[in-house]
């Protein structure tokens, strides 16, 4: 028979005895939901994960040094295992606008940091600052943030991490008091003037100083190339924001607590910790980094990038290793909540193979019939499959439909109680389209399998005996 | 009644040859012998009854030769085909082309129409949706069911409901057509009626017939060719005088 032939007949079969056959389906159904909403579970928590992870910037970053600085102390002065010039490159503009023409690369930006001193009111305070690219307004770590990014790249402005924004205010959070409240302390401080007191280096021979570091022999003992001297200025900022998060959670104890605009950090010149070091190795007066941080479209890509930077000689850090273990925790989350929906699926798929053999039963006849009149076993046998398979398909889209609405209603709750909590409202819940097409198909394979036994038995029927049956 | 003569070939070839044909089988702990060493040689076009009490394995040759059932020994053959040899596929292969059934309890499909009880053969035999439509339509036409193509057959009378037994079995113009006492359920007027329709079918198109029944009177009228079963045996066969022994 052809299969539009046996879908047409198993449906008007499945009419015949609509009740026994819809609670079938439902059965069905309720196992391909209860299947559909623990996977989706699974996957939206992983996406929760990932997409805070993605906006975090940790998983898409990778950090690029020289490859001295990755080196021991103890190590730099040991001639015999000295870098080749293939392994080691000095770390400059021109090697950062390399990094940044790599395919998969969306920008490359020098981790500018620095110690200095700020004085705001005219109290004096030692800080770490950071430099953030423009695009660092998408990273979430600015999403309590009050108060605005950086009007502009070369802005004199500056936000402020939650912590240090206390400690202008003089207001030391009390034990057992995590939170303190960040538009508190915004109020008073946004808008105002902070004065960063910073060492630019000049190249010495523009200006003569007191402070000039002429011929200071490299570690490697080269030739000194060039020289600077360094000069003590001053500049004005704006305080545009204060932030709640820390977004350099990723530094661990280095991390700042004040952050200016890129290009206004870049074009400071301020006199940094590796400039000491490379001061040997700045041929030309193109900037030197003590580190870059390179953006990658996107985590897959990241290994790639890596490699590639490594093989122009710089060393490379990223935290993609640690998410391999976090994959792997949703891999064992996936299989458990995947084995629990798939039992109620189970289930279900006895009360198929219930259903066709009562069907079996109640329809020997009309099998002896269509025997007699020329069906063949494996018209018969085809003609169960079909109608098995058919209960699959229903039941499977019924289920997803109520797989999908049980997490609607689930995540329209959780939200309700993570309002009332003062938590912003988060997506757990995914349903993706080859979930959908896995669980239609997955249905409509177990309910083919259910049937297999029953399709079988109502083929072998002999049609003497079926015949005779009233 | 005579025994049976030799079988003269003159004026047709076999239909039906059955060889020592038995069919045996257990009930509990004793052996059933439905069919026990029946020989017969059936012509093609020819319209035989097979008669006997009930009990008598009338009705379990004609499953044999229906392929409906496998002899436990013996052979039947219909045209060049050992039906003991051939497999389940190709029986039910043989029962869609070769054999046109029609039954005492009609055995139509409650929950289809007519036109479709009528064209499920055709389905068995891939045939094309409209030309499906059409040949079922052709064949309730003519046996006057063709207004009533849309009805179940629970709105039918008995005796419409085998005229479309009768419109189903000759869907797939079979050579053959096998009646198990095709009246049994009916009144005589209609039954009559039916068996009209089944010579009108022997006759202008040439199909072989073979009818069970337990009516003598209904054999005597209609078939050219009486045998008699008893206890599983053929115990007599016999042209019928009125019919001349002639198609």
């Amino acid at each position: 028979m052809k299969i539009p032939d046996l879908a047409e007949l198993a449906l008007r079969n499945l009419r015949e005895s609509l009740l026994r056959n819809s609670l079938t389906t439902i059965g069905i159904s309720v196992g391909v939901a209860s299947l559909v909403a623990m996977l989706s579970l699974g996957i939206g928590l992983q996406q929760l994960f990932s997409r805070r992870l993605a906006k975090s910037g940790l998983f898409d970053t990778v950090l690029v040094t020289s490859r001295r600085d990755l080196r021991g102390m103890g190590r730099e002065r040991d001639d015999s295992t000295g870098p080749t010039p293939a392994e080691s490159r000095v770390l400059d503009e021109p090697a950062r606008q390399e990094i940044e023409r790599l395919p998969n690369v969306l920008e490359a930006y020098p981790d500018i940091r620095f110690q200095t001193k700020l004085r705001f009111e005219d109290k004096p305070y030692l800080e770490i600052i950071s430099a953030l690219p423009s695009s660092a307004k998408s990273n979430d770590a600015f999403d309590g943030m009050k108060g605005s990014f950086f009007s502009s790249d070369t802005a004199a402005e500056v936000i402020l991490q939650k912590t240090f924004a206390e400690k202008l205010l003089g207001k030391i959070p009390a034990r057992g008091v995590d939170e303190t409240n960040v538009a508190d302390l915004a109020k008073p401080l946004l808008g105002q003037e902070l004065t960063m007191i910073y060492s630019q280096r000049v190249p010495s021979s523009a200006s003569p100083s007191p402070l000039a570091a002429d011929a200071v022999p490299s570690a490697d003992g080269d030739i000194v190339g060039a020289s600077y001297s360094v000069v003590s200025r001053e500049q004005k900022l704006k305080i545009v924001g204060i932030s709640d998060q820390d977004p350099e959670s990723m530094r661990g104890p280095a991390r700042a607590k004040v952050f200016l605009p890129l290009k206004l950090a870049e074009s400071l010149h301020v006199m940094q910790p590796a400039d000491l070091r490379e001061v040997s190795r700045a041929a030309s007066d193109q900037p030197v980094y003590s580190s870059v941080s390179v953006r990658v479209k996107n985590p897959a890509q990241v290994q790639l990038v890596e490699d590639a930077i490594k093989k122009m000689g710089f060393g490379t850090f990223s935290i993609l290793d640690a998410s391999r273990g976090l994959q792997l925790v949703f891999r064992v989350l996936y299989a458990f909540l995947g084995i629990f929906g798939s039992l109620a699926l189970v289930v279900a798929s006895i009360g198929i193979v219930n259903t066709l053999v009562m069907a079996i039963l109640e329809r020997r006849r009309e099998i002896g019939i269509m025997k007699a009149i020329g069906a063949s076993d494996a018209d018969v046998k085809k003609l169960f499959f079909a109608e098995a398979g058919v209960m699959g398909i229903f039941g499977g889209v019924v289920g997803v439909a109520i797989g999908w609405a049980i997490g609607q209603v689930i995540n329209f709750g959780t939200n309700i109680y993570l309002k009332n909590q003062g938590f912003p409202p988060e997506h757990f819940w995914a349903v993706p389209w080859w979930l959908v097409a896995l669980a239609v198909g997955f249905s409509f394979f177990v309910s083919l399998v259910s049937g297999l036994y029953p399709a079988g038995r109502a083929a072998r029927l002999d049609p003497v005996e079926a015949l005779r049956y009233e | 009644m005579t025994t049976a003569p030799p079988v003269s070939f003159a004026r047709s070839t076999a239909a039906i040859h059955a060889e020592n044909l038995c069919r045996h089988y257990h009930m509990g702990d004793t052996l059933i012998r439905a069919v026990d060493g029946v020989s017969l040689e059936i012509r093609a076009g020819e319209f035989v009854a097979l008669l006997g009490s009930s009990g008598s394995g009338k009705s379990s040759v004609l499953n044999l030769i229906a392929g409906l059932d496998r002899p436990t020994s013996g052979s039947v053959i219909v045209q060049d085909r050992d039906l003991a040899k051939l497999s389940r596929e190709e029986l039910a292969k043989y029962r869609l082309r070769v054999v046109g059934m029609v039954f005492q309890s009609f055995n139509l499909i409650a929950s289809m129409t007519l036109a479709e009880n009528v064209e499920l053969p055709l389905r068995f035999a891939e045939v094309d949706r409209s030309q499906r439509q059409n040949m079922a339509r052709e064949a309730l036409e003519r046996v006057g069911l063709r207004a009533r193509m849309n009805h179940r057959p629970s709105e039918l009378s008995g005796g419409e409901q085998q005229r479309a037994a009768l419109a189903r079995a000759l869907i797939n113009r079979p050579q053959l057509l096998l009646a198990d006492e095709p009246t049994g359920n009916l009144d005589s007027h209609t039954g009559t009626e039916i068996m009209d329709m089944v010579r009108q079918f022997n006759r202008d198109l040439g199909m072989t017939v073979v009818m069970v029944t337990h009516e003598r009177a209904l054999a005597e009228r209609y078939a050219q060719r009486m045998i008699f079963l008893a206890d599983g045996k053929l115990i007599d066969d016999s042209k019928n005088e009125q019919q001349g022994g002639r198609p």
